[in-house]
């Protein structure tokens, strides 16, 4: 059963990749331009993230080395254990909603510790894919349009980060098939 | 709130160096901290630019405009106080697509373009509308088939299996999708009970 479901997982992608090109081929776009054309604005996308990432991960880095994100790692661990939340992934879950290049920076370190096909490193990317930065979305979203009252929005962004969180130990118990 | 969170980490690890005695660390952290940053990104332009390429086809051949079709009816309920045949609805369809096909770099254009059209039907331009709350609790926690950039980290870190997070997080971003628009509704109820 949780073979399968990897399987499934894992046959996805390049059956997505083959229907978008044959749906392009179907209906006669010239695929290999507009390919080309699209992909290049990617690489200005990426390069526009380089301010963003580095600025978090000296704040990040900082936080970690100086040893102040394991004191806060050691104090919340008793009520994180009360949700089986790891300790390993837990500062990933609380700073996945604030800063999601900050929480990208996390989820590579514990790839480099425990590897990212482990249990731990399955559920650090799921943590990390499951939920958007909320505070970053609310921000660019409704400064766009000048909204200055986001009434309710933050708060429900922030708990459906958290059950996003709880829900990714689930899901990857679930296709695991075994605890963390 | 961003400008608080980012001073934060600096100075309760600055504060915490003085005592642990790990300012050289620290200090070396601030450097090699950027360094990382900058590596992150040029890893990350591979799969970037494939995964706009790719969408730049399936924009061309309808592919987009088919699966705004399939999510046409359940957008209907979830924001009932937008005319179907509005702009505003095309956008909010287009940014759901992209999101769901987990091209973060596509959904954020295309989600702006859904507020500007929100804010024309919105009667109070400060205040955010019933429809914006929805459009943004959706966008938060959004359901999510390839999360693109995670697969691309694996990848990099040499995984072995760098897709297998893709049965996971579907799972996780339904959960967190279905509790996003309960809250909504839940948050919704509740203001309007106070002001009556």
């Amino acid at each position: 059963m949780q073979s399968t479901l990897i399987h499934v997982s894992e046959w996805l992608l390049p059956i997505l990749v083959a229907t978008i090109l044959i749906t392009g081929f179907v209906r006669r776009i010239p695929l290999y331009n507009t390919f080309i054309d699209g992909a290049k604005s990617g690489f200005g996308t990426a390069v526009r993230l380089i301010p963003h990432l580095v600025a978090m991960m000296v704040a990040v880095q900082v936080f970690r080395v100086s040893g102040a994100m394991a004191a806060v790692i050691h104090w919340m661990t008793p009520v994180l254990h009360l949700f089986h939340i790891p300790p390993e992934v837990a500062p990933l879950g609380l700073l996945r909603p604030i800063s999601g290049q900050g929480s990208l920076a996390l989820m590579i370190d514990v790839f480099k510790k425990h590897g990212p096909d482990s249990a731990l490193g399955l559920l650090a990317s799921t943590m990390q894919a499951s939920t958007d930065t909320t505070l970053y979305i609310l921000t660019v979203y409704f400064g766009s349009v000048g909204i200055r009252n986001f009434r309710y929005a933050l708060s429900v962004g922030l708990l459906a980060d958290l059950v996003a969180v709880l829900a990714s130990v689930l899901a990857v118990y679930v296709f695991m098939g075994h605890g963390l | 709130m961003i400008d608080l969170i980012w001073l934060l980490l600096f100075v309760t690890g600055i504060a915490t160096a003085l005592f642990t005695g790990r300012m050289p660390q620290v200090s070396e952290g601030i450097l090699s901290g950027a360094a990382t940053g900058v590596e992150l990104c040029i890893g990350l332009i591979s799969v970037i630019v494939l995964w706009m390429g790719l969408m730049n086809i399936a924009e061309k051949s309808g592919a987009i405009s088919l699966l705004s079709r399939v999510l046409r009816p359940v957008a209907r309920r979830l924001f009932p106080s937008v005319p179907v045949d509005h702009p505003a609805m095309g956008a909010i369809l287009a940014n759901m697509s992209a999101n769901i096909l987990g091209i973060g770099n596509a959904a954020t254009p295309l989600g702006l373009r859904a507020m500007k059209e929100l804010q024309t039907l919105n009667p109070n331009k400060d205040v955010a509308s019933d429809a914006m709350c929805t459009f943004l609790a959706v966008n938060t926690a959004s359901i999510t088939l390839i999360p693109t950039t995670v697969i691309a980290v694996r990848m990099q870190m040499h995984s072995a299996h760098p897709t297998s997070v893709i049965g996971p997080t579907i799972l996780a971003t339904a959960i967190g999708t279905v509790a996003a628009l309960c809250f909504d509704r839940l948050f919704r109820a509740f203001s309007k009970r106070r002001r009556v």
